[in-house]
């Protein structure tokens, strides 16, 4: 795909081991702002690991990764405040803070990172978990009051509450029953795409990917082997995403039963 | 598999342990001295490690300074020095029993809650959720337990140190034949400064060594609970230990000459 604008995000060549072995083994992948890319692989592919190096969470052995223009490969910790206000990420498990509120889980990045007054930060907060269809009882509760769906959404409130540039998905309907993943799917759709907001996503489920992903990319043994637009992948024409989209056992991909 | 190899696996595990841990410390101590500070946050583990370790603190210390009370008038009785229990409850107290022995429950209760927590929201990502909404996990989670500990311990020794003491008078009075006033007096007159300052030193170092192992062993667990399970004992191990060999090092600073 050729782009006319500036990628939001840039990688080139993003590599990243642990120990011995090499997880991440030279990703390329352009996204252009407002964009939604879904990224799909088996299980230990290095999808999250992708993500976490994007976020500054993990840091790439070499390659280049930026933001706006930004190179921010080796930006330390400390230093990607900046960078991190334009960050949304909703995780696998939500990652709900269970010593605050479902409130002040939507409200931290509001309450911390922009100092915002706490009864301002609240009212933001009831209005986001509105927006994903949550009460404004729901506020009050502890997260471990919450079912799997209702973290989820509210995981979800939290991401976009900060109004991020780019929201990162981290299996975004894994664990849910097949209604309450499409309801999240429509929430992410109303909530980040309609919204212009440029959107990472990274999933095993198809009717997930195929829904919410402008652009499909598959990644495996650590690199980006197909990456086409989201209509086209289900005739993709590559031996690894048909054998993965459909689910076969037998194909390419040989799974590591021992390690 | 080869002992050597073994050995020298061994030796460069540790080793490694050592540097992170420094490495560890040395951020969160410069962390404490550069904003933003969390004041609410040093608040609720100042409430948590001072004000809810005072009930095993205070009984802890009201009956070690019974049984030293006791103890010392067995031992004192053979030699017919009895009257120097009130001076031999007080120093052991406020020297060493006080700091030492409320550290050692302090590291039980507080250093596993930390190791457990923190671990908790390591292996369910929400360290790394305090990242994506740019809040730094040291200043977030370490700076608060460590400044509350440093801060925490020394008023907690210096109650530890009054309800001892009280523990050691009610035996001596009330169970050995002492009389309140002379008991009191031999209290007052031997005790100096310098005995109640070097107990409150080093229960500041117990109190950071006791969040600095908490936050460490949790901050860098792996797995899920059995992870975090040997991150709350590595904790509680570490810290115990460290507390003893601090205490013999800074014994040595005060004392030895």
């Amino acid at each position: 795909m050729i782009m006319t604008t500036p990628p939001k995000i840039h990688l080139k060549d993003v590599r990243k081991a642990f120990g011995d072995k090499q997880v991440l083994s030279g990703v390329d992948l352009d996204i252009a702002p407002a964009e939604s890319v879904v990224i799909i692989g088996g299980s230990g592919t290095g999808k999250s690991v992708l993500i976490k190096c994007i976020l500054g969470i993990l840091t790439a052995d070499s390659g280049t990764i930026e933001v706006d223009g930004t190179d921010v490969t080796h930006t330390p910790a400390g230093s990607r405040v900046v960078v991190n206000k334009k960050f949304g990420m909703l995780f696998q498990s939500a990652a709900l803070f269970d010593s605050l509120p479902v409130w002040e889980n939507v409200a931290f990045g509001l309450i911390q990172g922009e100092q915002m007054n706490r009864d301002e930060a609240r009212h933001r907060a009831i209005e986001t978990l509105a927006k994903v269809g949550l009460a404004p009882e729901v506020g009050d509760l502890s997260p471990s009051e919450l079912s799997g769906g209702m973290q989820k959404r509210v995981g979800l409130a939290r991401a976009i509450a900060g109004n991020p540039e780019i929201v990162f998905f981290d299996e975004p309907t894994t664990g849910l029953d097949p209604i309450m993943a499409d309801v999240i799917n429509d929430l992410i759709i109303t909530c980040v795409k309609d919204k212009g907001i440029t959107a990472l996503s990274i999933t095993h489920d198809m009717h997930s990917a195929r829904k919410i992903g402008d652009r499909i990319a598959m990644i495996y043994e650590g690199r980006l082997i197909w990456v086409g637009k989201a209509k086209d992948v289900d005739t993709a024409g590559n031996a690894f995403v048909d054998q993965f989209v459909h689910g076969r056992a037998e194909g390419p991909i040989k799974m590591q039963l021992r390690r | 598999m080869n002992f050597l190899a073994l050995i020298g696996r061994v030796v460069l595990g540790f080793l490694g342990h050592i540097g992170r841990l420094t490495i560890f410390a040395g951020t969160a101590i410069s962390h404490c001295v550069r904003p933003p500070l969390y004041p609410r946050l040093i608040g609720q583990q100042m409430i948590d490690i001072g004000y809810y370790s005072l009930p095993v603190v205070g009984l802890t210390a009201i009956f070690s300074g019974m049984v030293l009370a006791l103890q010392s008038y067995t031992g004192f009785a053979r030699f017919s020095a009895e009257s120097a229990v009130a001076n031999v409850v007080v120093l052991s107290i406020t020297r060493e029993l006080g700091p030492v022995l409320a550290g050692l429950m302090v590291a039980g209760r507080i250093g596993a809650s930390m190791a457990a927590e923190i671990g908790t929201m390591r292996v369910t990502e929400q360290i790394d959720a305090l990242t994506t909404l740019s809040t730094n996990p040291f200043k977030y989670l370490v700076v608060p337990r460590l400044v509350a500990g440093v801060l925490m311990l020394p008023l907690l020794v210096l109650v530890a140190d009054i309800i001892g003491v009280f523990g050691g008078y009610l035996v001596g009075v009330y169970k050995l034949g002492f009389n309140a006033g002379v008991y009191i007096n031999s209290t007052v007159d031997f005790l100096e400064p310098l005995d109640v300052i070097s107990g409150l030193v080093k229960a500041s170092v117990f109190g950071f060594l006791i969040a600095l192992m908490g936050c460490y062993n949790g901050y860098y667990s792996k797995g899920g609970a059995q992870g975090v399970g040997a991150a709350t004992t590595n904790a509680v191990v570490s810290a115990s230990i460290l507390i003893l060999t601090s205490n013999y090092l800074i014994t040595e600073l005060f004392f030895a000459s």
